[in-house]
């Protein structure tokens, strides 16, 4: 598979039409430039001993948001954490740029705290054990719950999105997706065989 | 506040540079008219501020939604339902979302390419079945315009040959993506037409513009210009004559008419400085969008013209319709841990049905068609959103992990765009109140679907619900009811506004005449959405794009004879 650069594509398809049946797309190294910057940042904030300062957040919500995202997206064989993956820090951002949402962040936040106070003796989530945690989810974390449980679960479940929204959508949950477009395509061939095949179709005699 | 007055007389003032606009400037300009194209907006050039290729993670927001963006932050279009400084009221009781853009090009930034004529049945609905009124023209009237504008522009399509959706000169459509395929062998079960989609997004050279890389991003502005939008197109023709000047950031207040009762100009606030101008012209075009420039008229009151501009017949504003709109996605198992490959392709479907039923059969008169999407899309802002509505329960850790994996590109939604029956309870006026920010009075809207609608969503409703059926899935939500109306999206909602100054032969029943020509100012004309007596079940740009052709070309010939 051929890969030239975006700006050198942008310039061959507005000046001449390309035959080649290559694939285009950024070269690796122009996509890792970009993100190698963020990852020196991150780097050098952790050698400084500075880590992430939240905006919205607070030093305890921040501790609570980060057990929980990675609680919801945990590492596996395939790839890592939500927090490896910066969730935390995009939702302290999202929380920024969509003012509607802080009140029912806050709130919910609290509201697992005071879940958590009441049947473990005071304790807030950051500070349970991963087994009182995990009782915790299990009750809000389904929609099949009691009805006492449903702004607990309403709260979840929206974090539960935001999280999967921080995740999916970096290099690394990109990846794990197996999405693989974004591309310029010079000649489009439709869709390989084994997908064709899982759905139990095919192109016939067309020949476009 | 003084006005600054423009001693320069152009031969054409043209309000608004979208699809109607642009194709105005460009019809004109070539013709040799001295054009000034005014534009409430911002420039725009897509080859240098498109997010095309951006991915997600590159932006701190993920793609999500702005002010300025409803559609996402990475989308090319700047505008929206809400614009601040720029309040419309909506009488009591009743929604209607206005849309509008603010950018060079209008809302041929947003649009989805899809490019339909309007069939023969479509200009003479009255006749068919008593309901609305016949357009002054026929289908053959503007079949020469469209056929230019196929030429021009280019599309892709297969002739098929069908009654109402007649054929054009189309370039090859791409391969269907495979699960457009399964949606097509369920159509072919149920007896829906199926069929290669029309779409304004080149596969060959043309004209100049590269063909479509099919990375699936029209709507964030392509820097190819492998689509259509009146920059890309329309604009850069225009502008090589010398005849084009653009002015921007230009909120037009009113057409300004002489004793004799001609246009004589336009005056605009520029938005920048928001100081008042008045430019001169022999002949001034509405292109602003149906709703604005019946505003514009609505707003140039005089003593003469009391009741606003063009508007004796008091229909200005009136037979406001849309698209109708409803939804239904469903999760389909046989998608679900899908082979992963790239399925961009174009950005929209390559295939959609066409109105494929009989309404006199049906207990509601006018058809719609269907639009689907899905699969393994770019994942942005609200990827994998509501995942308790797909594995039944939410969850967390592992389990949900591999959910997410699972479901990925396993859902495909459909939308229904009808044709709505023209009423009178659909309107909008001036707000005796309201002014936005330039001082400009707003528009107030009134809406009212009636049981033709409602009937219609409920038929779209339980048609996407029997293709999800058809192919093994699960739709996303219940059968809407009656008090929910089916689900049908507010007015509005699907941004195909159109007959506030319809065209007509009796001026006192229309604003415009069959060339899109005032019936009271003859230096007066409108190119937009406005003219429509009626909408269809297509999607009105190609059909704009074609009467503007076609009223510019009039322009220039009664230019020619001296008659304006």
């Amino acid at each position: 598979m051929k890969t030239i650069s975006r700006r050198a594509a942008l310039k061959l398809f507005t000046s001449a039409p390309v035959a080649a049946a290559a694939v285009i797309s950024w070269t690796p190294l122009e996509a890792e430039q970009a993100h190698e910057r963020m990852r020196t940042a991150a780097r050098q904030a952790a050698r400084q001993g500075t880590p992430f300062k939240p905006k919205f957040f607070t030093a305890r919500e921040f501790a609570t948001v980060s057990v929980l995202v990675d609680l919801i997206i945990p590492r596996d064989e395939r790839s890592g954490s939500a927090t490896d993956a910066g969730v935390p820090a995009f939702m302290d951002f999202m929380m920024i740029d969509q003012p509607r949402r802080q009140v029912a962040m806050r709130g919910g936040l609290a509201l697992v705290d005071h879940l958590c106070e009441e049947r473990f003796a005071n304790t807030p989530f950051v500070r349970c054990t991963d087994e009182q945690r995990r009782q915790i989810l299990d009750d809000i974390a389904s929609t099949q719950t009691t009805p006492e449980l449903s702004h607990a679960v309403a709260f979840f479940a929206s974090f539960r999105d935001l999280t999967a929204s921080g995740f999916w959508t970096t290099k690394m949950g990109i990846a794990d997706l197996g999405y693989q477009g974004n591309a310029f395509v010079s000649k489009w061939n439709g869709c390989p065989d084994a997908a064709l095949a899982k759905l139990g179709v095919s192109y016939g005699a067309d020949h476009e | 506040m003084q006005i600054i007055r423009q001693p320069k007389v152009y031969d054409v003032c043209i309000v608004g540079s979208g699809a109607g606009g642009g194709m105005a400037a460009k019809v004109l300009a070539e013709a040799g008219a001295e054009v000034l194209l005014l534009e409430a907006g911002p420039m725009w050039d897509s080859e240098t501020d498109s997010k095309m290729m951006t991915w997600a993670y590159e932006s701190p927001r993920r793609g999500a939604a702005t002010a300025t963006k409803p559609f996402g932050e990475f989308d090319g279009c700047i505008g929206g339902w809400q614009i601040e400084g720029e309040p419309y009221t909506q009488a009591p009781g009743t929604t209607f979302d206005w849309w509008r853009a603010r950018m060079l090009g209008g809302r041929t930034n947003h649009w989805g390419r899809i490019s339909l004529r309007f069939g023969p049945s479509d200009f003479r609905r009255r006749s068919l079945d008593g309901l609305g009124d016949d357009w002054p023209i026929t289908y053959d009237d503007l079949k020469p315009f469209y056929d230019k504008l196929d030429t021009l522009v280019g599309l892709f399509g297969t002739k098929e040959g069908l009654p109402n959706e007649p054929d054009g000169i189309f370039q090859p459509p791409p391969r269907p993506r495979c699960y457009e395929l399964m949606v097509k062998q369920a159509a072919d079960r149920l007896k829906i037409t199926c069929i290669p989609s029309r779409l304004s997004i080149l596969t060959r050279p043309l004209n100049g513009r590269a063909a479509c890389h099919y990375c699936g991003q029209c709507g964030r502005g392509c820097a190819t210009h492998s689509n259509f939008s009146s920059p890309s197109v329309l604009l850069p023709p225009a502008l090589a004559t010398g005849k084009l000047k653009i002015q921007p950031n230009a909120m037009a207040r009113e057409v300004v008419t002489d004793e004799h009762g001609l246009a004589t100009g336009v005056s605009y606030v520029n938005t920048q400085d928001r100081r008042e101008y008045a430019v001169r012209a022999r002949i001034v075009v509405l292109a602003a969008s149906a709703c604005e420039s019946a505003r514009l008229l609505l707003n140039s009151k005089s003593p003469r013209f009391p009741n606003g501009l063009a508007n004796a017949s008091g229909v200005v504003g009136k037979y406001l319709t849309d698209s109708t709109g409803s939804y239904v996605a469903g999760y389909i198992p046989k998608m679900a841990d899908g082979v992963p490959h790239n399925e961009d392709g174009v950005g929209g479907m390559h295939l959609y049905m066409p109105w494929w039923l009989d309404n006199s059969t049906l207990d509601f008169p006018r058809g719609y068609h269907i639009e689907f999407g899905g699969g393994r899309d770019q994942p942005g802002y609200g990827i994998m959103g509501g995942i308790e509505q797909l594995n039944g329960v939410g969850g967390y850790g592992k389990q949900l992990k591999d959910d997410y994996r699972k479901y990925y590109g396993s859902i495909v939604g459909f939308s229904g765009r009808g044709e709505m029956v023209p009423n009178e309870h659909c309107y909008c006026e001036i707000d005796p109140r309201v002014v936005d920010t330039y001082g400009i009075p707003v528009l107030r809207f009134h809406w009212t679907f009636s049981d033709y609608e409602y009937n219609q969503a409920k038929h779209m409703q339980e048609t996407f619900r029997e293709i999800i059926h058809e192919l093994g899935g699960t739709p996303l939500s219940p059968m809407p009811t009656r008090e929910q109306g089916y689900r049908l999206d507010n007015g509005g909602r699907i941004i195909h506004e159109a007959g506030t100054t319809r065209m007509g032969d009796d001026p006192k029943t229309s604003a415009v005449n069959k060339w899109g020509q005032a019936h009271d100012v003859k230096n007066l004309f409108v190119a937009d959405g406005g003219p429509f007596v009626s909408n269809a079940d297509k999607n009105i740009t190609w059909t704009i794009l074609a009467l503007s052709m076609r009223t510019s070309e009039y322009i220039a010939q009664q230019r020619s004879q001296g008659s304006l």
